[in-house]
């Protein structure tokens, strides 16, 4: 291909396109009718990024487009949609439900897969008309790229240059473990740690070791400040008396293993006392690739907010420049507006809030507050309502804030009014369910606030620490779940899970589920057929 | 930005997968199999096609927050007549049940389909044809092209680049062929000598050195028609295995529809079996009443005769097909007889003499399969039928042969399984 050439010329690339343009407006269609070839993919794909970068201000990973046909993009869902992926029955459970599903027309396929990888790798599916590849190009390959590569919580969370290198290792290493310890031996491993891959995630960022010119300026920086404060009249103030806060054997020995610990396959991998190295191995690829797919679990409202308000905003400048046909552009409304839309709760097809409609919504609508704020707007968004940089608002939205965030900051009575969220409690103490608030007045504060919540991923994932072990005495396992609102585990599930745990653990293990009053249950298991 | 082609890349990428998630599954699997089988009707018997296992074999656990109890809030959408303070009755619990819910997904059940080869795989898993390798016959016109040694002239396709190549450099080397590098170096002194402008003799030896050199690099080629070598085949014949069924079937009136039904099923069965194990299968259809005829499949299952029985008008008419058309030295013969167990009484003897003689000796297997009514099963409740007694004076020693009796449906496949179960399994089995 001619591309490397193109490439090295820097700003070059863009002026065939511009200058084609340039000549012959306004009646440049991009293509006609539904077909498409490469060359056209290639231009499609130009003027995407044209008005991607230029009008949108978008910063994007280099984009790899590669196209699949729809038995391949069946095949992309029993590996999670990465390019490679190791072997495990589960895949091929998904796969098989997929595929049956699939073949009796129940449930279509994706038009488009995207990789959080640099480049960022997009397939999109042969079958897909002209139309559809454009507002496929768009919503992937510039809005979630550019998603990936500027939000916060990807860049703390995931190196988006190794991922793909790092599941080729993860196969390889996990395809010679099966050629040493057989299959069997490696699948329950495997089994084990997907069990517990939920609770397998660093949430917070580790402390980092300063360097040693940060370490000294920080002590000057002390030190300023407490001879800025020298008062030596506190001297004379009578002291609380040395309390010798003496440590407990028991604080002791769980600061000595990092306890209390919420990341249950880590602790495993450092501190299990009876499995072998190749073992520990593969628990941290499971858990590694669990902590790589964290933030999308924490974005997945934004990032397709994000993209569909991309592909949105790209597909009606396109034509508008007269780039595509008025039958391409209503080929384009009718997918986008089955995409975006909200079924009502008490619709049949209700099935909880589409991401992609609440996404949209929110970013349309801060479009509009930036443009055209109303008074409410303004009482309500006072740093930058009216502030008439709408993408630029919108860029920083999508780089400094997650779901949860995005809608305790942003979500504005406007959009509540129009999608008629209310907020209801459902406890079991009481003989029904109360509303708690409506969209009006009250209540725009409350629901937003409920609904930040429903998408806090911390809320919803059970909050589960190991708390104690006693490694020189019985070696039992000690974990808590922290019950929230006096929801449970789904107990079956948490004794065959934990029936894992015990088993990579070697030793019994124990399971409180409690609050600051009541303790609602106790699960418990000793390992069957331990991993040694 | 780059495109890429994926789609002529080899595709099955979840092959492995899938495989595992089987293997993972298979008692599950197998049973769902077995039972899907039932209910199957006889044309799609060997398909693939929907199973359903209980998703509970192969549930994957996780620590989640249940689903009931404690105190829940919900953000909801359209909100039409609530307005807040307002109470509602909480509503059932809808599909909390798992029942199969409105698109067929139910919680409890895992659904997926299986191709027409794994559905077989394990469907009759574990079973063997008894005696297959006894008189495996050579067929005659299989060729196969086999690998044979390498050969200096053919098509290009053909082409061995490695032998190729490895002929050119031994060759390359044993006429000492200058190395690139070598002339390059030469150069390099040439180039060095004329800088030092130094006329004397070293720069003229090296001269005639590299143009020996160039000399030697045109004589020589690189490759040389010398050196080709193209892969060779030869057509080896391969030995096919070929076998022929014979069903034989009393149609006289007292074989009733369920009857008939019964050795339908069974003999498709067979058929299926046969046709996993042999490469040709051919299947011959005999019915008889006091006279017998070579019919096809339609007129065999579905076409009434009246008259009386004479089972070994079938064996006659079974022992001359076979001379004219399957030599028992070309040929698996297998055959499964169905009946009532009615003869003609004074005809026992002679059907026994028959089989004994004729018809056990040149078959791979011989199955007498007796077919009744759900309830009054013939020999268990009552006498065992006149031709029944009478084969039962065969069975034993090392006749390949077997009988079953089968009142109802759901009997088939584990009679089937019973008479073609692994051989060392069963051996008192009779």
């Amino acid at each position: 291909m001619s591309e490397p050439t193109r490439t090295a010329a820097p700003r070059k690339p863009r002026p065939s396109t511009a200058k084609a343009k340039v000549a012959q407006p306004p009646s440049t269609l991009l293509y006609e009718g539904a077909d498409w070839d490469f060359d056209m993919l290639g231009r499609i794909f130009d003027s995407v990024r044209d008005i991607g970068e230029r009008e949108l201000g978008l910063d994007t990973y280099r984009t790899q487009i590669e196209v699949i046909t729809s038995e391949q993009m069946l095949d992309a869902y029993s590996s999670v949609g990465m390019p490679l992926f190791y072997k495990h029955w589960s895949f091929g459970k998904d796969f098989a439900r997929n595929e049956s599903l699939y073949r009796k027309g129940w449930q279509g396929l994706a038009y488009e897969i995207v990789i959080n990888s640099d480049p960022c790798i997009c397939y999109i599916m042969e079958e897909n008309s002209a139309t559809m590849q454009t507002l496929v190009l768009s919503h992937a390959a510039m809005g979630h790229n550019h998603f990936f590569k500027n939000n916060y919580v990807f860049k703390q969370w995931t190196d988006a240059t190794g991922i793909n290198d790092y599941l080729a290792f993860a196969k390889n290493y996990l395809a010679k473990c099966e050629e040493r310890y057989g299959i069997e031996a490696v699948e329950r491993v495997i089994d084990a740690a997907h069990a517990l891959q939920s609770h397998g995630i660093h949430r917070y960022p580790g402390k980092r070791t300063m360097d040693l010119r940060t370490e000294e300026r920080r002590e000057q920086e002390r030190r300023a400040h407490g001879e800025a404060l020298f008062n030596d009249l506190w001297r004379t103030v009578p002291g609380k008396g040395r309390k010798a806060a003496r440590k407990t054997e028991v604080d002791r020995r769980r600061a000595l293993l990092g306890l209390p610990e919420e990341n249950i396959l880590y602790f495993l991998e450092k501190m299990a006392p009876r499995m072998a190295s190749w073992q520990r191995e593969v628990i941290r690829i499971v858990r590694l690739i669990a902590q790589y797919f964290y933030p999308q679990r924490q974005t997945k409202m934004m990032n397709e907010g994000c993209a569909c308000f991309v592909h949105h905003r790209t597909m009606s400048r396109l034509h508008e420049t007269g780039q595509i046909s008025d039958g391409s552009f209503l080929e384009f409304l009718h997918s986008h507006t089955s995409v975006v839309m909200q079924p009502d709760f008490d619709d049949r097809r209700y099935s909880g809030i589409n991401p992609y409609a609440l996404g949209f919504g929110m970013m349309q609508d801060i479009e509009r507050i930036a443009l055209t704020p109303t008074d409410e707007d303004r009482a309500w968004f006072p740093d930058w309502a009216g502030n008439g940089d709408a993408y630029s608002t919108l860029r920083e939205v999508w780089a400094n804030y997650r779901d949860e965030s995005v809608i305790s900051q942003f979500l504005s009575p406007n959009l509540i009014r129009k999608m008629g969220l209310f907020h209801i409690v459902d406890d079991k103490e009481e003989d029904e369910m109360v509303v708690a608030a409506i969209h009006n007045e009250r209540g725009y504060r409350d629901v937003r606030r409920a609904l930040a919540r429903q998408y806090d991923v911390a809320r919803r994932d059970a909050d589960i620490q190991i708390v104690d072990v006693d490694l020189a005495g019985d070696r039992r396992l000690e974990l808590r779940h922290h019950v929230l609102d006096g929801v449970t585990l789904e107990e079956k599930d948490a004794d065959r899970v934990l029936q894992h745990l015990a088993d990579l653990w070697g030793y019994q293990v124990r399971l409180v589920e409690s609050d600051d009053q009541t303790v609602y249950a106790e699960h418990k298991a000793d390992p069957m057929k331990p991993f040694v | 930005m780059n495109i890429i082609d994926r789609r002529r890349d080899p595709g099955g990428k979840s092959l492995a997968n899938r495989q595992r998630f089987i293997r993972r599954a298979r008692a599950l699997v197998k049973r769902a199999v077995r039972d899907a089988s039932a209910k199957r009707s006889l044309k799609d018997a060997g398909k693939g096609g929907d199973i359903i296992v209980p998703s509970d074999g192969v549930h994957e656990p996780v620590l989640r927050r249940s689903g009931r109890g404690g105190k829940r809030e919900y953000v909801l959408p359209g909100n039409k007549k609530y307005i807040d303070g307002d109470r509602i009755p909480r509503p059932e619990e809808e599909g909390g049940g798992g029942g199969p819910s409105a698109d067929g997904e139910g919680e409890d059940d895992f659904r997926f389909a299986l191709s027409d080869e794994e559905f077989l795989d394990l469907f009759l898993e574990d079973l063997e044809l008894p005696d297959l390798a006894k008189r495996e016959v050579l067929g005659i016109d299989e060729l196969e092209p086999r690998r044979a040694g390498y050969k200096s002239s053919g098509p290009p396709a053909a082409l061995s680049v490695s032998r190729t190549i490895r002929n050119s450099l031994s060759r390359r080397i044993a006429l000492k062929r200058p190395k690139p590098e070598e002339i390059a170096a030469v150069e390099e002194k040439i180039a060095a000598l004329e800088a030092a402008g130094d006329e004397g003799d070293e720069l003229a030896a090296a001269r005639a050195e590299l143009e020996r050199m160039q000399r030697r690099l045109r004589l020589v080629p690189f490759i040389d028609p010398l050196d080709v070598r193209f892969r060779r085949f030869e057509q080896v014949p391969r030995p096919t295995a070929r076998a022929v069924m014979f069903c034989l079937m009393d149609v006289s009136g007292s074989m009733d529809e369920h009857m008939k039904d019964l050795a339908k099923r069974f003999y498709s069965l067979l058929y299926l079996f046969l046709g996993r194990r042999y490469k040709r299968v051919d299947v011959v259809f005999i019915r008889h009443t006091h006279e017998a005829k070579e019919v096809d499949e339609d007129t065999f299952f579905h076409s009434r005769e009246s008259g009386g029985t004479v089972v070994s008008t079938a064996l006659e008419e079974m022992a001359r097909i076979v001379h004219d058309r399957y030599p028992a030295n070309q040929w698996n013969i297998y055959a499964a007889q169905a009946s009532d167990g009615d003869n003609l009484p004074m005809d026992n003897s002679n059907t026994v003499a028959l089989l004994r003689e004729v018809i056990l000796p040149m078959c791979q297997y011989y199955a007498y399969l007796e077919v009744g009514h759900d309830g009054d099963e013939p020999g268990h409740s009552g006498e065992p039928t006149s031709l029944w007694r009478a084969y039962e004076m065969l069975i034993g020693g090392d006749a390949p042969m077997a009988m079953r009796k089968v009142g109802h449906r759901r009997d088939i496949y584990p009679v089937f399984r019973e008479l073609f179960q692994r051989r060392d399994a069963v051996a008192e089995a009779g």
